[in-house]
């Protein structure tokens, strides 16, 4: 069984046909990309996949059950973590804390035990603390867990946003491209952390990228994405040498 | 180091605590003290009654605009559900006043988070400013509903409300408004107040994060209004009587004044700002008349030059003042001995 597995899913806003007739499957602890020329309907698909739109038509099943109709917050407790094409942080809320809401569906207190900080907030509260700074570790953001995330610069905001979405002990992680703005170096760097998210975390990953040297590098598929639905899968070696994929990107 | 770092933190936690309950004990005895002795006139006994119920105004109106990021245009009807539901209660219960007053006020609380909850939930479950407009809808059909029941008393209102002296009323009052503070300051440093503030700071970002944003959009909302309904309590038996036209649009946009400028989200911020707003209108007799005016220049000017209000979002705190003080005379002396 598939870890996700999409069947004829599309969405149509009014008379538009934004995307249609897309079969996704990825399977555990895979890298998997999706990439297509601006407009063609990539984060449309990720915005079904989360459950922000609900869609027209098609099911999603993830881990065996259909997750059609229910609200993003379910999704995330199943499973699914995404980040934001423009990047999404709570700005005025710290970097340790920013991952701490993420944690918070693993945090049982009461509404009562915090406002009178019963032991069991304390006790909880620590916990999830450690293994958000844990997780900043990851990445060597720990002497920035009391900073203000809007105080952070760009690439370190990126990698918050990839934290705050694996604090939610996903099983699959949408990253919508998460190398947007960086440069060559950084998405190097970009591509070896992916990878290493996969192996620490166990998570399978579906990417949206327009950088190339990125998805060739590190998805083991591709799909491509046109005009809404899918002109072409298959590895990177595939996708290189498809000429829907080059007609798609080089018009003609 | 992170063991020490974590040691320090609790030792911070501790001292910080002792300080700000030494502190609120000490301004609760003097003020105590104050009243019992008499050494303050009726006129200044009233007059810090009311700045504990707008205080307690402002910090639950804050709860929803300055850290759930909801505009309510409506407090005062919360206010006024609880003057009524209080005052019926203790006017008709038949109990004595030192019994049926906790009980009045703690169901005014409960009223008003009812109806708190009825227009909370359709205004709540979609994004966007429905809570504005939907509350500034509740707030006047509140009041001219009250206006025109007659069982409770129609335009002329309610009087003949039993008014406990001015201490117990004192004592009432502020003590609900310390429990408030703290109930602020606990709640936004839990996972549920965190929770709250997220979806300020961006509501689809929380929700992919497993936030279910309806839930503690309405929780914040519903707190307010049990706050302000125990509020409306208290002022229904400080003034002895209930006047439905005291609760009007203009009263709501007072407390969402003393919340924009003390700073949204800040809670210190909220209690000066309600302090001084409260006083100022007492000490200038004329002022009374141009209230309204000043407060919108007021507003205008703040939001011109600083719109986060004059607190931003920070906390006043007298330890976090203290270690400023501090560092400040540590790093002159360091200045001194590098020259």
């Amino acid at each position: 069984m598939p870890l996700l597995e999409t069947k004829d899913l599309g969405i149509s806003f009014g008379g538009l046909q934004a995307v249609d007739n897309v079969y996704l499957t990825i399977e555990e602890k895979e890298i998997v990309g999706l990439i297509g020329p601006n407009g063609a309907g990539k984060t449309t698909v990720f915005n079904l996949l989360t459950g922000v739109y609900t869609p027209t038509k098609g099911a999603i099943r993830f881990e065996g059950s259909s997750i059609i109709g229910k609200k993003p917050y379910q999704i995330n407790r199943l499973g699914i973590a995404r980040t934001f094409q423009n990047i999404r942080l709570f700005k005025n809320m710290t970097v340790l804390d920013n991952i701490k809401v993420a944690m918070s569906q693993n945090m049982k207190y009461s509404t009562l035990s915090a406002i009178l900080r019963l032991p069991s907030y304390w006790r909880e509260e620590k916990e999830t603390t450690e293994k958000a700074m844990k997780l900043l570790s990851l990445f060597e953001m720990e002497d920035a867990a009391d900073q203000m995330a809007s105080n952070m610069p760009y690439g370190r905001q990126r990698k918050l946003e990839i934290l705050r979405s694996l604090a939610s002990d996903p099983k699959l992680l949408l990253l919508d491209e998460p190398a947007a703005g960086m440069n060559p170096t950084e998405t190097h760097e970009l591509m070896e952390t992916i990878r290493r998210i996969r192996d620490i975390f166990g998570v399978a990953v579906l990417l949206i990228e327009h950088d190339m040297s990125l998805v060739m590098g590190v998805c083991e598929r591709i799909y491509v994405l046109d005009y809404g639905t899918l002109i072409a899968s298959g590895t990177p070696d595939e996708i290189r040498s498809n000429d829907k994929v080059i007609k798609a990107y080089l018009g003609g | 180091m992170g063991v020490d770092k974590t040691q320090n933190r609790k030792k911070k936690t501790a001292l910080v605590y002792g300080v700000n309950f030494l502190l609120t004990a000490l301004l609760f005895l003097l003020f105590t003290v104050l009243i019992s002795s008499g050494s303050l006139s009726r006129l200044q006994s009233n007059l810090v009654i009311l700045v504990c119920i707008n205080v307690l105004m402002a910090v639950s109106l804050n709860l929803v605009t300055g850290v759930l990021g909801q505009l309510v245009l409506g407090h005062a009807g919360f206010m006024l559900v609880g003057a009524y539901t209080a005052a019926l209660f203790t006017k008709s219960s038949g109990l004595p006043l030192e019994v049926a007053l906790p009980i009045g006020l703690l169901l005014a609380g409960l009223v008003a988070a009812v109806f708190s909850v009825v227009i909370g939930i359709p205004a709540l479950r979609l994004r966007g400013d429905y809570l504005a407009i939907i509350t500034l809808g509740f707030g006047e059909i509140i009041r001219v509903v009250a206006n025109n029941l007659d069982f409770i008393g129609g335009a002329q209102g309610l009087s003949g409300i039993p008014s406990p002296d001015k201490l117990t009323l004192f004592l009432y009052s502020s003590v609900l408004v310390i429990l408030a503070v703290f109930l602020m300051f606990t709640f936004g440093r839990s996972r549920h107040g965190r929770a709250v503030i997220s979806i300020r700071e961006d509501e689809i970002a929380a929700e992919s994060s497993g936030v279910n944003t309806t839930y503690y959009k309405l929780m914040a909302f519903v707190l307010a209004a049990f706050l302000a309904g125990i509020a409306g309590g208290l002022y229904a038996h400080h003034v002895g009587m209930v006047d439905p036209s005291k609760y009007d649009f203009n009263r709501s946009v007072e407390f969402l004044i003393m919340v924009v400028l003390g700073g949204m989200g800040s809670i210190t911020g909220s209690i000066i700002s309600a302090t001084v707003l409260t006083i100022l209108p007492q000490m200038l007799t004329d002022f009374d008349r141009y209230r309204m005016l000043i407060y919108s220049i007021i507003l205008i000017v703040v939001m011109l030059f600083r719109p986060t209000g004059l607190l931003g979002r920070y906390e006043i705190s007298v330890t976090g003042l203290a270690g400023k003080l501090r560092d400040r005379i540590k790093g002159r002396s360091r200045k001194k001995e590098e020259v």
